[in-house]
């Protein structure tokens, strides 16, 4: 018997088919090489600026870091030592202003989009809008403070950034806590509905306490945004070389510092020491920023 | 848990919702639906506040504001058409490095180049790059890119100043520098949505691709890109409109100068620059006239991240009735 051996004829044929092994050296091979190559050289040189400005701000504004610079008031001029107390302190209102007004405002309207009624027309405009917001140039947010709140109340103060930095933590708010809200599984509302309860009961009793850490990833991110703005104050907040709270006393309605116009006066500064704050400054500033981003991540891991 | 215990000791096992919750619950959702329209809202009261008080210098300067050239307070002629062009050019050439680099990265970060642990510090290094405020980069941009990047530009415009766009040397503040940090600030919005837009991509297209014999960079350029090209598309348009409205990195930067020029070096200004630089010192009649400017960049801001956020929608939307 003479049966033809199927492996043989398979190699046989096997022969004729290219190896489907694929030479580095081959142009289709070596092109591909050379763009990988090529993208890991792009993300390298995409993480410089990162490890450039954490390297100078760490190098050149770490030594400076003291108590004495957080606790004490602006130096003028040729004066030596000096901090940045008061503009800590400035941030911390303003931002604190504007988180007051942004969050309840944000919060009941990703209600509305997330749990009342996602599909209708309201809210895929308000959606929309609010996505928009998110692009608004901050500086454009400082404008309309300006038209609304100085111009009527002629005079630069903490409120008036508020309503500026309001503008830009608002979308940020919204966004992540509809998307929070649109997480809590059905299942839990069903359960809910089914016992009798309203609408805003389920919303209060089992959505919002279940979608709590992602709407607070949200109030984070927000103002950790806010933090760091500085073209919304400019003409807002202005700049205060003095305290915010004097002899027990708070005026709302005056100007008020911030760090990062304080960043911004000072690099302008022809004096070693205001540069050299300036640094620290940022430094600070840069911790503020990344401590609440690090809180969010913190607070949106994944419970469920 | 405690509300159990709460409810074995009251007298009534459950009750249906009183007259006063079903009060409560249209209160409630009254309100919340008030506040949804209340982001509409804002968006007109933007428009409508910042136009209204436009209005003075724009019945007085009328569209001549936007090609007049000249900024002087003391004679009272404004015109925005050197910050417009700073506007457009610094954007573009961010858009063009920052694009380039954040679509780049966005393909590294979803195509497995990397080991998981890897590719979490590059996405990091992204996402923190966002977090860092705008006047940091600007007072890292006067202290440490403007000095790395004049031999360059010296050497560019001695060697190549016949070429338009190495026309001048580079006196501190100017175009480049400020493009350049610009366009690290606008590479975490590309990278982010570009990858969210790559992801989309359904995994058996890229499996079909490598099932026909395509190298990794041929699936990646032929089949991937061109599926995602719409959603990377949205994100170029977003990272645009961010760099439009960009402001500290620019007003510390780009030099201030009221001039139209190619070169790169040569220093320049931005509407926002424009913005950030007078208004804390604007006079009675100079407010109208930053308000016409505001509006103008607030309607070029507003349709490029609405035209953004449109595609964004239509595609992300597409991508899923085609599942």
């Amino acid at each position: 018997m003479n049966v033809p051996d199927p492996l043989l004829a398979n190699n046989q044929t096997l022969g004729e088919i290219p190896s489907l092994k694929r030479s580095l050296l081959e142009p289709r091979g070596l092109f591909s090489t050379l763009l990988s190559g090529a993208a890991w050289l792009a993300a390298i040189i995409a993480s410089v600026p990162l490890v450039s400005v954490l390297y100078g701000l760490i190098v050149r504004g770490g030594h400076r870091l003291s108590l004495e610079v957080l606790t004490e008031l602006p130096p003028a001029g040729f004066e030596q030592g000096g901090g940045f107390g008061n503009a800590i302190v400035g941030t911390l209102v303003t931002v604190g202003i504007g988180a007051l007004i942004s969050i309840p405002f944000g919060i009941l309207a990703a209600i509305f989009l997330g749990e009342l009624e996602p599909d209708s027309r309201v809210a895929h405009v308000a959606r929309f809008s609010a996505k928009t917001l998110t692009g608004l140039p901050s500086i454009l947010a400082g404008v309309f403070a300006y038209a609304v709140v100085v111009m009527t109340t002629h005079t630069y103060s903490a409120p008036a950034a508020g309503v500026a930095l309001a503008l830009l933590m608002l979308p940020t708010v919204v966004l992540t806590a509809e998307e929070a809200m649109r997480t809590v599984p059905s299942n839990m509302k069903n359960a809910a509905y089914g016992m009798g309860c309203t609408r805003s009961q389920v919303v209060w009793k089992i959505v919002f306490p279940t979608a709590l850490p992602g709407i607070l990833t949200g109030v984070m991110l927000a103002v950790a945004r806010a933090a760091g703005e500085t073209a919304p104050l400019l003409f807002t907040a202005l700049f205060s070389s003095y305290w915010f709270v004097e002899n027990g006393k708070a005026d709302l309605m005056t100007p008020i510092a911030s760090l990062s116009v304080l960043i911004y006066n000072f690099s302008g500064m022809p004096y070693d020491n205001q540069i050299e704050l300036a640094w620290t400054a940022s430094l600070v500033l840069v911790m503020l920023v990344l401590l609440f981003n690090i809180l969010a991540r913190v607070l949106g891991r994944k419970k469920f | 848990m405690k509300i159990f215990e709460e409810d074995a000791t009251s007298t009534q096992i459950s009750r249906p919702p009183a007259q006063a919750d079903y009060l409560l619950d249209r209160l409630f959702r009254g309100l919340a639906t008030a506040c949804a329209w209340f982001l509409l809202i804002v968006v007109g009261l933007l428009l409508g506040v910042i136009g209204v008080k436009a209005v003075p210098a724009i019945s007085e300067y009328h569209l001549g504001f936007l090609t007049g050239t000249t900024w002087d307070v003391n004679k009272q002629t404004f015109g925005i058409l050197p910050e417009i062009w700073g506007t457009l050019y610094s954007s573009i050439l961010a858009l063009i490095i920052g694009g380039f680099f954040g679509v780049t990265m966005a393909i590294f970060l979803t195509q497995d180049f990397l080991p998981a642990r890897l590719a979490l510090v590059f996405r990091t290094i992204v996402e923190l790059l966002a977090a860092i405020p705008s006047v940091v980069y600007g007072f890292w941009g006067i202290f440490v890119v403007i000095p790395a990047i004049r031999p360059i530009a010296d050497w560019l415009n001695a060697e190549f100043g016949w070429i338009p766009f190495f026309g001048t040397t580079l006196s501190g503040p100017g175009m480049l520098p400020a493009a350049l940090v610009l366009a690290i600030m606008i590479l975490p919005t590309v990278a982010a949505v570009s990858q969210d837009a790559i992801r989309q991509v359904p995994h058996r297209i890229k499996e079909a691709a490598f099932g026909l014999g395509a190298t990794r960079w041929e699936a990646i350029l032929r089949v991937i890109l061109p599926t995602a090209s719409t959603g990377i598309f949205g994100a170029l348009v977003l990272g645009f409109g961010r760099a439009l409205g960009e402001t500290m990195a620019l007003a510390m930067l780009v030099g201030n100068s009221n001039q139209l020029s190619l070169s790169l070096f040569s220093p320049g200004n931005t509407l926002a620059a424009l913005l950030a630089l007078n208004f804390p010192e604007a006079g009675e009649h100079e407010v109208p006239v930053l308000m016409y400017a505001a509006l103008v960049l607030l309607l070029i801001t507003l349709a490029v991240n609405m035209v953004g956020t449109a595609i964004m929608t239509l595609t992300s939307s597409q991508m899923r009735t085609d599942k």
